[in-house]
């Protein structure tokens, strides 16, 4: 219950908490809603020695359009996530599956660009992500890079982020017409899926004209099930598959 | 050490503390309101659930520097002149708690629950509190307590 002791940095911009990073090397921490880490730490199983603290740093937060693309700040929170007309509208997918991660306090703190860093397969919105073609968006040192979400999740609880990178926004395709379902099957409320799968489904004139299909908690990594969306691929009576 | 500045309860507080202290810690053993308690370690069960900011938080997953500036609500801050909120009447008319040890999470969640939903089902009622657990009430009676609160009839309660 009790972790153990860190120093504590809270930087008020992006390039303060980079610069932060940097100068720590690897034995820093991103504190972004702690809903993964302070567990992890309480039970001493993650023990930094720095915790920078980026909740602070109003530009990680926020939704936007960008043309075909919607822009999530990675610090807005699950709930704000859910709760945001531009992410019912465009990435319904998205709201949906966020609905069902853990709990409602839970889900006021903690945030998306966190899911996707923590790099747990077991978490809903890798998976999501992963079906919705995203983009994940990193500031380092040397300025920032876009990493395709099929690049991000490199194995249990890894990612393609290096210690000195912060996760900024996450880029999403709008996926305004397809059909989408996240199915969860988990134990009880709040615990996390034993599996899941998103789903997305482009229809056109009857037939499947395009799926993307993603597994929670299936491997190491999220998994995009290619098999399956080529099968599903000029499939008729999309009624009985969406 | 880090300075804080907090407002629990209507009161601000100023403090050192050290970085790694919880904010249900610093809430129970600095400022001695108890009313908040522990019931895990995994940030499950919802006990030490509080209001910060406006918005329903585990106690027990934040650390009482990230409440620094911010405005705290505890289970103990409800009352006016000690006169009980209508939750917490509905909780006592409702035999909503037994030993009472989750109630003061059970409380706080639900009044997050009633301002973001103000008429929920009774389904909804479960979902919005499924961070809370209870060993006591088998969660009946407290689905009775919220919906008496927000106005349900009472076949819609026992349906």
């Amino acid at each position: 219950m009790i972790p153990p002791a860190f120093d504590y940095a809270r930087p008020s911009s992006v390039d303060e908490a980079v610069r932060t990073l940097a100068d720590a090397g690897e034995d820093a921490k991103v504190l972004a809603g702690g809903q993964s880490l302070l567990p992890l730490m309480r039970l001493r199983l993650a023990f930094p020695e720095l915790v920078v603290d980026v909740n602070r740093i109003p530009e990680l937060r926020g939704v936007r359009e960008d043309g075909d693309t919607l822009v999530i700040g990675a610090m807005t929170t699950h709930h704000a996530v859910i709760t945001d007309p531009l992410v019912r509208r465009h990435a319904g997918l998205l709201a949906s599956a966020t609905s069902t991660v853990a709990d409602p306090a839970v889900r006021h703190r903690g945030t998306l660009g966190g899911s996707l860093a923590h790099a747990d397969p077991a978490g809903d919105l890798p998976a999501v992500v992963l079906a919705l073609d995203a983009e994940l968006v990193a500031q380092g040192p040397g300025g920032r890079r876009s990493i395709a979400a099929r690049d991000f999740f490199v194995d249990y609880l890894q990612s393609a982020l290096s210690p000195d990178e912060l996760l900024v926004e996450v880029r999403i395709p709008k996926a305004d017409g397809w059909g989408y379902r996240y199915e969860k099957f988990h134990r009880v409320a709040q615990s996390w899926a034993t599996v899941g799968v998103a789903a997305l489904v482009r229809r056109d004139d009857g037939h499947i004209a395009e799926s993307r299909i993603a597994l929670t908690n299936m491997g190491a990594t999220p998994l995009r099930a290619q098999a399956a969306e080529q099968a599903l691929s000029g499939a008729g009576d999309p009624e009985a598959v969406a | 050490m880090t300075h804080i500045s907090v407002k629990v309860d209507g009161t601000t507080y100023e403090d050192e503390v050290e970085p790694r202290l919880l904010l249900v810690h610093y809430l129970r053993d600095r400022l001695g309101l108890t009313g908040t308690p522990i019931g895990c370690d995994t940030s499950n069960c919802g006990a030490c659930t509080v209001e910060l900011d406006g918005e329903s938080v585990k106690s027990c997953t934040l650390l009482a520097v990230q409440a620094d500036g911010g405005e705290v609500t505890t289970v103990q801050g409800l009352s006016r002149n000690g006169e009980l909120t209508e939750l917490q009447r509905a909780f006592h008319e409702r035999h909503a708690l037994q030993c009472g040890y989750c109630t003061p999470g059970m409380i706080m969640a639900a009044r997050d629950l009633l301002r973001e939903h103000p008429h929920p089902t009774p389904d909804e009622v479960r979902h919005g509190l499924e961070g809370n657990l209870c060993r006591c009430t088998g969660y009946q009676n407290i689905v009775r307590a919220v919906l008496d609160v927000s106005e349900q009839s009472e076949q819609e309660v026992t349906t």
